[in-house]
């Protein structure tokens, strides 16, 4: 399992997960590798936690990532960092974008929404980077490209090339919306 | 060159290359794309959403029937809908090739049950091969098409939840050049299944199922990787990529084909290895079939929810050397709060959900978004067994208790549509005093938002009739029929507290579009006015995601403006006044 590069990504239903996941994956198939990607469509779109797993490498079999084998957790919300947190390796890596989104749950009064950061800092990890996603994606000029500032802060943990990455936004993201997507890509990279 | 494609949009190619001539289906998760790409995609390919899975079956066997290649997909528990047809289809066989695609959904992602219908393949003695990843999904359809007028037999591919929605790299091919549809050629002993031409078919099915049995075994698709022998998998689907994954030095026997499985193949290869082990999700369906070939096998014992390699890691870790459960220790001892999915800020069903609870009445629910009014805080649906059901299971109450002014049937508008109309008539016919609330939210939300016969549009993107629900009740004999905006509670209210009191049949139909399809809305900003919220919380019992506390211990509510989507109920289900309309100026 040591060649190939394990990733989840996780956050809440809407955030952008999927298109984050499948730039990844678009980025590492130009490389050349072979590339899995899974997550789960349907009930989980409708605000629920989403997950997401990449995988790439020479020869990939699973889709699915193996729990204590994960080498970058791009998490989009602060809960489900936590919640995954434990796919992790010792010696991985934990983006978290420093968003709180209140589960019904927690709305209802069910439960109560735990002190994240100081508990992902726990974390036997390699780094742990925060960031402020949706600022920085406001700051770029659009909102909904939140999703691209986390990558642009994953993209120093994997090994591939800038402009591959710009090549895969620019394949992926509608037309109008590449500019403002490569701006965020590149606000995310500087800060990570 | 290879693409990146999902299982779905694999199939959806191998259709296109397989030269279908009739793509059917009804949505449903994990399937819904495979119809949408052949949809947007291949548009040589006629497609269509049925209002079934029982009619998109149909449409393929009349395809069938006149020559030309017909691929129909469904969920699993679609099958069950469809499984009338299907077995007759066996009888009769095909013309044109026939492929059933058979998504099943281990783990039950968004499911009310996770059956696995590898077993109608068996059932039904039809052939069926299971891919392994998306280059797979894609070839196996042109090998199923051709199985399938080689042996006279329809033919199931079974994918699951794991490679519908997988995405992995696919080569492609050009289309299989093949003749146009003969056209229907007369054929009454092959078509028409009297008993006395069933009985020569059956004879037929006997006899196909043991040249497919000797098929199975020369099947090229059938792969033996030996290697270490001392530990054998046999295994197919996503399946053999776990097996893979956790146990690289095994030998393996990877089935592409397992209905009726190869048993000289089984044979040689449980020969080979010294200890043999099956690897597949849910029943065990190879495993008793291999023991009963009288062939010591161990499988995996795993039959609840889906497969991973994280459970064949701990299957293994004492019986495999070299398999290690990996260090994963828990990041927090705090217990983590869900994320259950719910329903949209502004979904036009909440506000119905919140006047039944209110009601305390007794909700015969279905199956779509609304679904999820079961969860807290709403906690109003009281029933959901399959599509259709809650107005059969609302008459079986009524009939049982005698009283009809407790109870009240929601159904979506395509659930109703997909086999809720018979419900419907069975009501009339009957005599029930009952009250059906069909939710109209003008699409099929809960997959993805896909067209029905009540949107005015086909899957293809055409214009079409569009059936009214008042008109067609009333021809089905409802006397009572009402339409109401369910984002006006007052007259929602009324709705439902006339219906329901009324000694007759009653139908009400709530009519907002479902805010996903963002059709001409308009858009409201709302906002609390801290000053005026008294902390009574009534507003968060609506289950609103876009209202919440601001901490957990405050008392004072606020409105995420990203969230909202203006739809204003929640200005009428606040007391005290404090949740306004913002003006801009």
């Amino acid at each position: 399992m040591s060649k190939i590069t394990n990733i989840i990504l996780t956050g809440v239903g809407g955030q952008g997960i999927l298109m984050a996941s499948e730039i990844i994956s678009e980025a590492a198939a130009q490389m050349g590798y072979d590339v899995k990607k899974s997550e789960i469509h349907g009930m989980s779109q409708r605000g629920g936690s989403v997950n997401s797993h990449v995988r790439f490498g020479e020869k990939v079999y699973s889709p699915l990532v193996v729990k204590g084998d994960c080498d970058l957790l791009l998490a989009f919300e602060k809960l489900e960092a936590l919640r995954m947190a434990d796919f992790v390796k010792e010696g991985g890596s934990i983006v978290v974008n420093d968003q709180q989104i209140i589960p019904t749950t927690v709305i209802s009064g069910a439960a109560t929404y735990p002190d994240v950061t100081d508990e992902i800092l726990k974390a036997n990890v390699k780094s742990l980077t925060f960031v402020y996603a949706l600022k920085i994606a406001k700051e770029a000029g659009n909102p909904r490209t939140a999703n691209t500032v986390l990558l642009g802060a994953a993209s120093k943990r994997l090994n591939i090339p800038l402009e591959i990455w710009e090549e895969a936004i620019a394949k992926r993201v509608p037309e109008r919306a590449i500019a403002v997507n490569l701006k965020s890509f590149h606000m995310g990279l500087q800060i990570a | 060159m290879k693409k990146l494609l999902s299982g779905n949009e694999a199939v959806a190619r191998g259709a296109y290359e397989s030269s279908v001539s009739v793509a059917s289906a009804y949505p449903g998760t994990p399937s819904t794309e495979i119809l949408e790409t052949i949809a947007s995609e291949y548009p040589d390919i006629y497609a269509e959403w049925s209002p079934n899975e029982k009619v998109a079956f149909e449409v393929g066997v009349g395809c069938s029937f006149a020559g030309g290649r017909a691929l129909v997909a469904m969920k699993h528990v679609g099958v069950n809908v469809a499984a009338d047809p299907l077995f007759t289809l066996s009888y009769t066989g095909v013309k044109g090739g026939f492929v059933l695609i058979s998504a099943d959904d281990p783990g039950m992602h968004s499911s009310q049950n996770e059956q696995d219908n590898r077993n109608y393949a068996k059932f039904a003695k039809i052939p069926m091969l299971e891919p392994s990843d998306s280059q797979e999904a894609k070839d196996f359809i042109l090998q199923a098409f051709r199985m399938s007028e080689q042996f006279d037999t329809p033919v199931m591919v079974r994918v699951t939840t794991r490679i519908s929605h997988s995405k992995s790299l696919v080569e492609l091919k050009d289309k299989d050049e093949i003749d146009e549809p003969a056209g229907f050629i007369k054929d009454v002993r092959k078509f028409v299944m009297i008993p006395a031409h069933g009985r020569l078919r059956h004879k037929i099915v006997e006899e196909r199922l043991e040249a497919l049995k000797a098929y199975s075994d020369e099947c090229p698709l059938q792969q033996m990787e030996m290697s270490d022998t001392a530990v054998g998998v046999i295994t197919s689907g996503i399946s053999y990529q776990y097996a893979k994954e956790v146990l690289p030095k095994a030998s393996i026997l990877k089935l592409a084909m397992t209905n009726p499985l190869p048993e000289k193949l089984i044979r040689d290869f449980a020969s080979k290895v010294r200890k043999l082990y099956v690897v597949e999700e849910l029943d065990p369906f190879m495993e008793e079939q291999i023991r009963g070939m009288g062939i010591d096998v161990q499988g995996i014992g795993k039959r609840l929810g889906e497969l991973s390699p994280d459970v064949l890691v701990e299957f293994f870790s004492d019986k495999v050397d070299g398999v290690v459960r990996l260090d994963s220790k828990a990041v927090t001892e705090t217990p983590l709060p869900g994320r259950p999915p719910a329903m949209c800020a502004g979904c036009p069903h909440r506000s119905v959900f919140h006047i039944l609870k209110k009601k305390k009445l007794t909700v015969t629910g279905d199956i779509g978004c609304y679904t999820l009014s079961v969860l807290p805080p709403l906690e109003a649906l009281d029933t959901c067994v399959c599509m259709g059901a809650s107005i059969g299971n609302a008459m079986g109450v009524e009939k049982a208790t005698g009283k009809a002014d407790n109870l009240v049937a929601v159904i979506g508008d395509s659930t109703f549509i997909h086999s809720g109309i018979t419900g419907l008539l069975n009501m009339v016919y009957n005599k029930s005093k009952g009250t059906v609330i069909i939710l109209d939210n003008d699409t099929t939300a809960m997959t993805g938002r896909q067209d029905h016969p009540a949107t005015g549009r086909t899957l293809m993107g055409e214009e079409t009739k569009r059936v009214n629900f008042l008109d067609l009740a009333r021809a089905l004999g409802v006397e009572y029929v009402t339409e109401v905006d369910p984002y006006d509670l007052d007259a929602l209210d009324k709705a439902i507290e006339e219906a329901v009191n009324l000694d007759r049949l009653a139908l009400i139909v709530t009519n907002r579009p479902c805010l996903l399809l963002r059709r001409d809305r308009e858009v409201h900003k709302v906002e609390v006015d801290a000053d005026a919220c008294i902390g009574c919380h009534l507003c968060l019992r609506f289950g609103c995601p876009a209202i919440s506390t601001v901490s957990p211990d405050d008392k004072t509510v606020q409105i995420d403006q990203t969230l909202c989507s203006g739809c204003m109920v929640c200005v009428d289900i606040c007391r005290s006044d404090a949740i306004k309309e913002v003006t801009e100026a």
